[in-house]
């Protein structure tokens, strides 16, 4: 039997907001520039697929925007009203990057959002274009500041301690710190690489249905592109964001790697393909290992070592099962999506893209597999940071507002109640939308042209069947 | 009285934040709260396009608060939202459902539509009272040792607060109802004009029982507002409120539509003011002030650059946006 106590509740919270959260902001993040691409291709190639598919991704926008939007709220409070002891140790390096993503992000998104979504008609076309890329750019600034705030909590630095508080000494220093530039990276991929496989899915999902083929031919074949390209840049990346976790978060790396103990002198470490992390026995069950693979990995040599779990007091160490277990999932995920590039690159120079159904099948299947690798993903680094709120300077346990069972447990169902009834509800509208397809914006055959009949607004009449 | 100092000017920033927030968001909000009282779909639909392209921003200026408080006043943040645990997390659950009911009321089924209009109102409600509850909340205090709250979890709950909820009900309303009156016509203009004269009328009352009864709980707010010195310098204020609420009164049948709203803003200007110069300098009434929650210098002062460059950029573009976006709304064309 577990047993809960009142801030068990607080972090299952905040890990389930928060994961639900982020869902929205990295397809907002994808979508926004996908945008932008496409409505700047409009202008310039004048070709109306372009228009047509900008059309129909704003839509899928704006549901996933109102609620990235909502339940980002929450977290701009939670910090507060749950762990009011680590705003008050912490808030004055957080608080200013959460106000200058505020001030330089949000704004700029919510400004010119109303335009874009709604402006069509209201304002010129390249006024109009400059509004869908401020969106854009506003979404990368956002996730700017709030990796520098996230990433300084792992790898903190440029602060004095007084009076049991952090203060600010050196902001370069704090934006700046170590794990930061290859947070940044490995989450915008991640963002780009999530909505490519969504935009990919959904064209091969209606290939396979024999629906609007031309634009479905299009959103699969831009997305395929893309997958090709960032796909293996994402795990050179990655790659180098482990080396980095390794230089300033060991125990991290140690939990992803399943490493318990210190290595015989030339045997290396090897790397655990598949275990069940014991935290009580300290080794992994059932582990299936290729020697000095992890070695090769981590330190570029066979026999090089890297630091084990048993190296520091239990009490210092992450919950291993969680982060090892997300480890692989993640790079499994991203191992297909490679593979999903390549091959859509061979069917591709064999003019066979379009017509595969088990290769259309595949992609329809890997249409989540970008935001399952990235939940799993941050699973790593959060989970893997334990158990410090603030690496190394302040511990969860010491981070949460006093409140009660009583509170937890009630504010805990709501929010599970609310977030699987409303944005379960959202997502469905979303996948509705995406099942309903492009309304084409004019015909290509009759050269209608915008004015004459604008896009068919999506008002209640055509309220999409789910 | 004030002096010029970093913590000061953060106050400043953060009450102007707050400022923003409910006066753009109160008209958003209000609309929500009147929803019931318009049953005709095309109307309901001309109701929340008036607000749709704008209402994110809107919101936007209640994250700014949020998290210039947590920048400037981290022990503040802490504090008042432990405190305020029940108030913020219905506050926060409202403005979910209001906010996606923007998004999926058009978005839905038909069979889905009255659901999420429902759900509209509801979340507008929840929101709009929780706030009001928190507000009547800080204006009593709360108990702090060693920098942290040190109260019961329902300290929140009195009837003061009970009466500030159902007071910013009224306040939003008024917005609401306003704010229509500048975006619609026909029959919606004329129904939400005939709501102005009671709503105005509820709301002075309501404002004038938190104007009493803020004095009897805190003796540094009676000593302020009824001693003799200052009594010169704060007496034009509620003379002011006063006047607006007449000229709103009288504004109700005016040809220039946009007068009711911005003499509804006024009038709420000049209530915000009394409560700020009420609290002042304090925080976290009814003991700490802005000077004990401040933090550190470094702090206040890089967030500061940020807020004097970026601000002013984004009050343009936000009217940019409302320029945009002016007239009547007269259909749905356009929207979605």
């Amino acid at each position: 039997m577990i047993d809960f106590t009142a801030i068990d509740l607080a972090r299952i919270q905040f890990a389930f907001t928060v994961s639900f959260h982020i869902i929205f902001p990295a397809i907002t993040i994808g979508l926004a520039s996908y945008l932008a691409v496409l409505e700047g291709l409009w202008l310039y190639t004048r070709k109306p697929i372009y228009m047509t598919l900008c059309r129909f991704w704003m839509k899928v926008f704006a549901v996933n925007f109102a609620m990235g939007v909502v339940s980002g709220i929450v977290m701009a409070y939670q910090f507060g009203t749950n762990w009011s002891q680590f705003s008050n140790f912490a808030g004055a390096i957080t608080g200013p990057l959460l106000s200058y993503e505020v001030m330089t992000a949000f704004f700029l998104e919510a400004g010119f959002l109303g335009v874009m979504l709604f402006g069509w008609n209201k304002v010129g076309e390249k006024l109009h274009f400059t509004s869908t890329c401020l969106v854009a750019i506003g979404t990368l600034i956002s996730m700017t500041w709030i990796l520098a705030s996230n990433s300084w909590m792992q790898t903190p630095q440029g602060y004095e301690i007084i009076d049991g508080r952090a203060v600010p000494v050196d902001w370069f220093e704090i934006i700046f710190n170590p794990s930061f530039p290859y947070r940044l990276v490995h989450m915008g991929l991640a963002a780009f690489l999530a909505t490519a496989l969504l935009v990919g899915g959904s064209g091969a999902w209606h290939l396979l249905k024999g629906s609007h083929t031309q634009a479905a031919k299009k959103m699969l074949s831009m997305a395929m592109w893309m997958l090709l390209i960032i796909a293996p840049l994402q795990a050179f990346v990655g790659d180098e964001h482990g080396l980095n976790t390794l230089e300033y978060q060991p125990m991290k790396v140690a939990a992803m790697e399943g490493h318990w103990h210190e290595s015989e002198p030339g045997e290396g470490v090897p790397l655990v393909l598949f275990g069940w992390p014991n935290m009580e026995e300290e080794r992994n069950d059932y582990a299936i290992e290729i020697p000095h693979l992890a070695s090769l990995i981590l330190t570029h040599s066979l026999d090089g070592t890297i630091a084990p779990l048993t190296s520091v007091p239990p009490e210092d160490r992450p919950y291993v099962p969680i982060v090892f277990f997300s480890f692989r999932i993640m790079v499994a995920l991203g191992l297909l999506m490679i593979l999903l590039g390549i091959t859509g690159l061979v069917l591709r120079k064999k003019g066979r893209l379009y017509e595969k159904k088990w290769f259309l099948r595949f992609c329809v299947a890997m249409g989540p597999a970008g935001l399952i690798a990235m939940l799993t993903g941050w699973f790593v680094t959060e989970v893997g940071r334990q158990p410090w709120v603030v690496y190394g300077l302040q511990r969860t346990v010491d981070a949460s507002s006093a409140h009660s069972m009583t509170a937890m447990s009630y504010s805990l169902l709501t929010f599970v109640v609310l977030y699987v009834c409303v944005f379960g509800v959202g997502v469905r509208y979303m996948l509705a939308l995406i099942k309903k397809g492009p309304e084409q914006v004019y015909d290509n055959d009759n050269k209608d042209d915008l004015n004459k009949r604008p896009a068919r607004p999506l008002s209640a009449a055509d309220g999409v069947e789910l | 009285m004030m002096n010029f100092d970093l913590p000061s000017i953060w106050a400043l920033i953060i009450g102007f934040g707050l400022m923003m927030y409910v006066f753009l968001d109160g008209f958003d909000l209000g609309i929500g709260l009147l929803f019931p009282l318009v049953k005709n779909k095309h109307e309901r639909d001309i109701m929340v396009n008036s607000v749709a392209p704008v209402w994110d921003g809107n919101e936007t200026w209640l994250v700014l608060g949020g998290a210039g408080l947590l920048a400037a006043f981290p022990m503040a943040y802490s504090v008042i939202l432990s405190a305020l645990y029940g108030p913020i997390l219905v506050m926060l659950f409202g403005l979910i459902l209001r906010g996606v009911a923007f998004e999926f009321r058009f978005k839905a089924t038909e069979s889905h539509r009255p659901l999420w209009d429902k759900l509209f109102f509801v979340g507008s409600f929840m929101a709009t009272f929780a706030q009001g509850v928190a507000m009547g909340a800080v204006i009593i205090g709360f108990p702090v040792e060693n920098g942290e709250f040190a109260g019961g979890s329902l300290d929140w709950l009195t009837p003061f607060s009970l009466f500030t909820g159902c007071s910013l009900l009224f306040a939003y309303g008024l917005l609401g109802a306003t704010w229509l009156v500048v975006k619609t016509e026909h029959n919606l203009y004329k129904q939400m004009r005939k709501l102005i004269k009671p709503l105005t009328i509820l709301l002075a009352l309501c404002m004038l029982g938190i104007s009493i009864y803020t004095p009897l709980i805190n003796a540094d707010v009676k000593a302020m507002w009824f001693n003799w010195s200052n009594i010169v310098y704060l007496a034009p204020l509620p003379i002011i409120t006063g006047i607006f609420v007449l000229l709103l009164l009288g504004s109700v049948n005016s040809s220039k539509h946009y007068r009711p709203f911005i003499y509804a803003l006024c009038m709420l200007f000049m209530g915000y003011l009394g409560l700020c110069i009420s609290l002042w300098p304090n925080i976290i009434p009814p003991s700490v002030s802005i000077y004990e929650a401040a933090a550190p210098e470094s702090s206040l002062k890089f967030t500061l650059v940020g807020v004097v460059i970026i601000v002013p950029f984004i009050l343009a573009y936000t009217f940019w946006s409302y320029y945009v976006f002016r007239g009547k709304v007269v259909d749905t064309e356009g929207y979605h």
